[in-house]
């Protein structure tokens, strides 16, 4: 039998949600056995496989133009795309700076509060979008995984539901934010 | 004693005339989601997520009497859509972020996201950006986390008798108030007697010092106390 | 010996607003001057109707109808007519219809057609002289109904008028009248609903300003048949004319024994106060309306218990609209039968209806109920101006729909109204032609209702607000077809789940133009233009360079200096990048030479 596909992006958010997949103990030995982790910030892989994926996991917001770019991309190329923690299912922490404008919150953070001379990154970084978004605002998501970050046991209860080909039941506290 | 008999989700149900259909619902185990109703304070029918079909309508069970003869519906698709969006929309209108809350744990927003099966918020998010009130040398009001349910407001008028909390302003712009907009610090009327923090449903009104996940309150106090009260 | 001319001039709030008093002082010092004191008399009213003509003269005995009459023309007026007998051809109404000047009041169609049961003073009489009004039968019928009439039986006669809440929502008023009768309490109240607040909605302005002891009158007579003893009539501080007309009133009834202890010597005792509003919506629902009369901040409550059983402190209150407090008089001078011989079946007796928007006669009308449209806007409001074709017809205000222009042939009711997703409401009636964007429309009534929310209840407050700013996606070109969906979810659960009217009634403008004009909510989702050239963010100002004669006329008009060129040498430019769409230069050019085309600006950066 073929290996699932799974892939796992991040955008905007700290890493805890992909701590949390790391810390599903002795489900990531049975994991192992089925599925090809494809690019993710864990295999350092950077480019979707030829044929795209089964299931793409997306940690963190929409916050700036590679983000939106990926966000796409993974669309197209996922069967089955997840938002995985708050900052992906709404903006969380991220999102706070939505009402700033764009501008000031660069010239504060890069002008003003500065370690690089005033110089704004613009030539090597993307482009902030005006506005953080989560992943379902500019893509249709199949599931949403609650949580800052998503507790190891709903990781795992989602992905061996689907390993299964069946529907996660995410019900209950499994629901729950923060 | 008079009685009357209902039927609530298909259920026969005797009850004692004068109570909201919500207290009869509760007092025989029917779960009804609320938010703004509080035991011990009046009803405002404000969140609408209490909503039962009775005869082809929506009403909120908080505010509407159990009449004999009702047949009360609680759990109607049309009601959880309804129920869900009205709790999207709650969610959607101020910045509800339960990873760095106070109350997170302990709040009956995030509750509500999982009885109400939230799995997200559909419409457009408002990220308002309203100043936090940390005036008051024990307490502070995040605005940005309020629900504007009113409890604290009812509290302060109904059972401390201060009045310190009030409403301002209409739509989007509504929020409630200390005095007459006074920094709560400045509210001259307030007796700083924490019940609003108790009774507060999310993280909006907390204790100064409480770090994430670490408010927890005593919402059932206001309950207590009136019927500590009705028995003088 | 009495005089030779009675001159009205319309005194409504529109003439004042258009210097009406400069024009009266005018006229009165011609006269002096022309020594005819003695023989013409000046007389204040209230509004005539058509607003947009002000200021206006009405002149009796031979009933010439003057307009847009200027303090200049006061010399004129006098020398030529009231000395010479000869009417000033040039200011008389010249009626679009009959293609002729109209030498009497009655000639002119958009007098002709209507039928004025409850302005029938308005505009004919001083309303603040009760002489006036009791010389036209006024307080007769409370005089009938203290002497002559059992309180049960004035209930009577309201229910089997078929009267009907002329605020909206058209309840059965006599129904109302019973349920505040039978209802038990220590004190009863009577309240008048004057806190009108529609945008293009001013007929209780014109009642009041213009007729306020017809108000009172009713009231005072609703008293007597449910047991009341007091009275608020609530007016909202924005009508600081009516205000000061309904106090001279209350003085005048309560020093002639017509409001007070003994009313009429019957020892009957009823008397009113007058509560100015703030200016909130919301307080035209009753249940806010009755918090504000206490001192409450206005916010609603749920019903029941109804006002008739619980209102004004907790007492049974009775409470009716300004117009349907003005039909009282003549329903019980003429009784149930003649009001029903009036209108449709369903809904007796006249309608006040505020015309505005794109109609040629903008003002104050009032018809038979079951007049259609077609009537009330082609003959009565004298058709669209320059030719433009009619779109739809908004009725009931932020509360109301559209309705199409193919069913302008439908008879006005508050059935038929309903059916086509509009609304009767209280009677403004906004016209639309062909260049208004029903998107464009949809949002600013939502946008309305959102400012107006009074912020209680989470489906109105928020939901409105969400509703809102899915439009502005939409009318910026930044919509989908799945907002469409979001806009018709949030509408359901929004009218389903409000706490009063307000909310419930508040998608309705969307709903009722999605439903009728579906077309236009895709062309601005799916093409990103708006065809009647109105949503901002879709459209773009350019000069034609041929028709451009440099006389920088646009260049000094914009505001924010977008547009470049040197006088007399054409063609002038306009930068896209700092223009705002205003329409300062297409208004102010002489040539034609600035044209709006179709076309987004710049596209959002971050659409999925």
């Amino acid at each position: 039998m073929s290996k699932v596909k799974i892939s796992t992006l991040w955008f905007s958010g700290c890493a805890g949600c992909h701590m949390s997949l790391l810390d599903i103990d002795e489900v990531l030995i049975e994991l192992a056995g089925k599925i090809e982790l494809c690019n993710s910030p864990i295999t350092d892989l950077k480019v979707f496989p030829e044929g795209g994926v089964d299931v793409t996991l997306i940690e963190g917001a929409v916050a700036n133009e590679e983000h939106l770019h990926l966000v796409k991309e993974a669309r197209e190329k996922s069967k089955i795309l997840i938002s995985f923690g708050d900052c992906a299912v709404t903006g969380n922490v991220p999102g706070l700076r939505n009402g700033i404008p764009t501008d000031k919150l660069i010239e504060d953070i890069y002008g003003k509060g500065t370690t690089t001379n005033g110089e704004l990154p613009y030539d090597v970084v993307p482009h902030l979008l005006d506005r953080v978004r989560p992943v379902h605002e500019v893509v249709p998501v199949e599931y949403f995984l609650h949580g800052c970050p998503p507790p190891a046991g709903v990781i795992a209860k989602a992905i061996l539901a689907l390993l299964d080909g069946k529907e996660p039941e995410l019900v209950g506290e499994d629901l729950k934010f923060g | 004693m008079e009685t009357i008999t209902l039927t609530i989700d298909g259920r026969t149900i005797t009850a004692a005339p004068g109570q909201s259909i919500l207290e009869v619902a509760e007092a025989n185990g029917i779960r009804i989601p609320t938010l703004c109703h509080l035991e011990g304070l009046s009803d405002v029918g404000a969140c609408r997520l209490c909503i039962v079909e009775v005869a082809g309508q929506l009403v909120p069970s908080c505010t509407t009497q159990a009449v004999d003869g009702a047949d009360i519906k609680t759990q109607t698709d049309t009601i959880k859509v309804h129920r869900r969006m009205i709790l999207e929309l709650l969610f959607a209108e101020g910045n509800h972020v339960c990873s760095f809350c106070a109350s997170s744990g302990g709040c009956e927003l995030q509750d509500l996201a999982c009885e109400l099966e939230m799995h997200s918020v559909t419409v457009p998010y408002s990220y308002p950006r309203n100043r936090i009130d940390a005036t008051h040398p024990w307490f502070l009001i995040d605005r940005d986390r309020c629900v504007l349910c009113g409890r604290c407001v009812r509290t302060c008028a109904e059972v401390e008798g201060a009045h310190t909390w009030g409403f301002a302003e209409r739509g989007s712009s509504a929020r409630v108030i200390t005095d007459l907009a006074a920094d709560w610090g400045e509210a001259e009327s307030c007796t700083s007697c924490g019940k609003c923090v108790e009774v507060c449903p999310t993280g909006a009104i907390v204790l100064k010092g409480a770090s994430n996940a670490e408010m927890r309150k005593d919402s059932d106090l206001v309950a207590r106390l009136t019927e500590r009260r009705d028995h003088e | 010996m009495p005089h030779r001319l009675d001159v009205l001039v319309c005194s409504g709030a529109a003439c004042v607003s258009n210097h009406t008093a400069d024009v009266r002082d005018a006229l009165q010092s011609a006269i002096e001057a022309h020594g005819l004191s003695t023989e013409v008399r000046l007389v204040e009213t209230g509004c005539m109707g058509p607003c947009e003509l002000g200021p206006i003269l009405l002149v009796y005995p031979e009933g010439a109808l003057y307009i847009r009459v200027t303090p200049d023309d006061a010399n004129e007026i006098v020398e030529e007519h009231f000395l010479k007998g000869r009417p000033v051809q040039r200011l008389l109404w010249e009626d679009p219809a009959a293609r002729r000047i109209a030498e009497e009041k009655k000639q002119v169609a958009f007098f002709e057609r209507q039928e004025k049961v409850v302005l029938s003073n308005c505009g004919t009489i001083d309303p603040e002289d009760l002489q006036e009004y009791i010389a036209t039968g006024g307080y007769e019928a409370l005089g009938l109904a203290l002497t002559e009439r059992q309180p049960e039986e004035l209930i009577q006669i309201v229910l089997d008028s078929k009267l009907r809440g002329r605020g909206g929502a058209g309840f059965p008023t006599g129904l109302k009248w019973q349920l505040a009768a039978r209802a038990e309490g220590d004190e009863k109240y009577i309240v008048c609903n004057g806190d009108e607040g529609d945008p293009g909605a001013f007929m209780d302005r014109a009642l009041l300003e213009g007729d306020p002891h017809a108000v009172i009158e009713g009231m005072t007579i609703a008293a007597y048949a449910i047991g009341a003893a007091k009275g608020f009539i609530y007016v909202r501080a924005e009508y600081p004319l009516a205000i000061r007309r309904l106090e001279i009133a209350i003085d005048q009834a309560r020093a002639s024994g017509l409001l007070g202890e003994d009313i009429l010597e019957t020892g009957f005792a009823f008397d009113v106060e007058i509560r100015i509003g703030a200016g909130a919506f919301v307080c035209g629902e009753e249940t806010a309306l009755i918090a504000s009369i206490e001192g409450q901040r206005g916010m609603p409550r749920t019903r029941p218990p109804y006002p008739s059983d619980r209102g004004v402190f907790g007492q049974p209150t009775l409470i009716n609209n300004v117009e349907t407090w003005g039909n009282i008089r003549h329903i019980v001078l003429r009784g149930a039968d003649w009001f029903r011989s009036i209108g449709t079946e369903s809904s007796p007796g006249t309608k006040v209806f505020a015309l505005s928007g794109k109609i040629t006669n903008t003002g104050i009308v009032e018809v038979p109920m079951g007049t259609t449209l077609r009537e009330l806007i082609d003959e009565i409001g004298g058709g669209i101006p320059d030719g433009k074709a009619l779109k739809a017809v908004q009725t009931g205000g932020p509360s109301g729909g559209c309705i199409p222009a193919q069913h302008i042939d439908t008879p006005i009711d508050y059935e038929s109204l309903k059916e086509l997703g509009a609304f009767m409401g209280s009677g403004g009636v906004i016209v639309l032609d062909e260049d208004d964007c029903m998107v464009g429309i949809a949002k600013y009534f939502l946008e309305f209702s959102c400012d107006e929310s009074c912020g209680k209840c989470v489906p109105c407050r928020v939901g409105t607000r969400t509703m809102l700013s899915i439009l502005e996606r939409i009318t910026d070109g930044r919509g989908t077809l799945g907002d469409l969906e979001q806009l018709q979810m949030l509408a359901d659960t929004i009218r389903s789940t409000s706490l009063c009217g307000l909310g419930q009634a508040a998608p309705s403008p969307v709903l009722s133009t999605m439903k009728h004009f579906r077309e236009e909510y895709e062309e601005h989702v799916q093409t990103a233009t708006c065809s009647a050239k109105r949503c901002k963010a879709l459209i773009r100002y350019e000069i034609d360079r041929a028709a451009c004669k440099a006389c920088d006329l646009c260049r000094k008009a914009c505001p924010v200096e977008a547009i470049e060129g040197t006088p007399g040498e054409p063609p002038y430019t306009i930068h896209e990048s700092v223009c705002i769409q205003c329409g300062r230069c297409f208004d102010v050019c002489p040539f034609d030479a600035v044209r709006i085309e179709s076309g987004k600006k710049k596209q959002n950066e971050v659409e999925g």
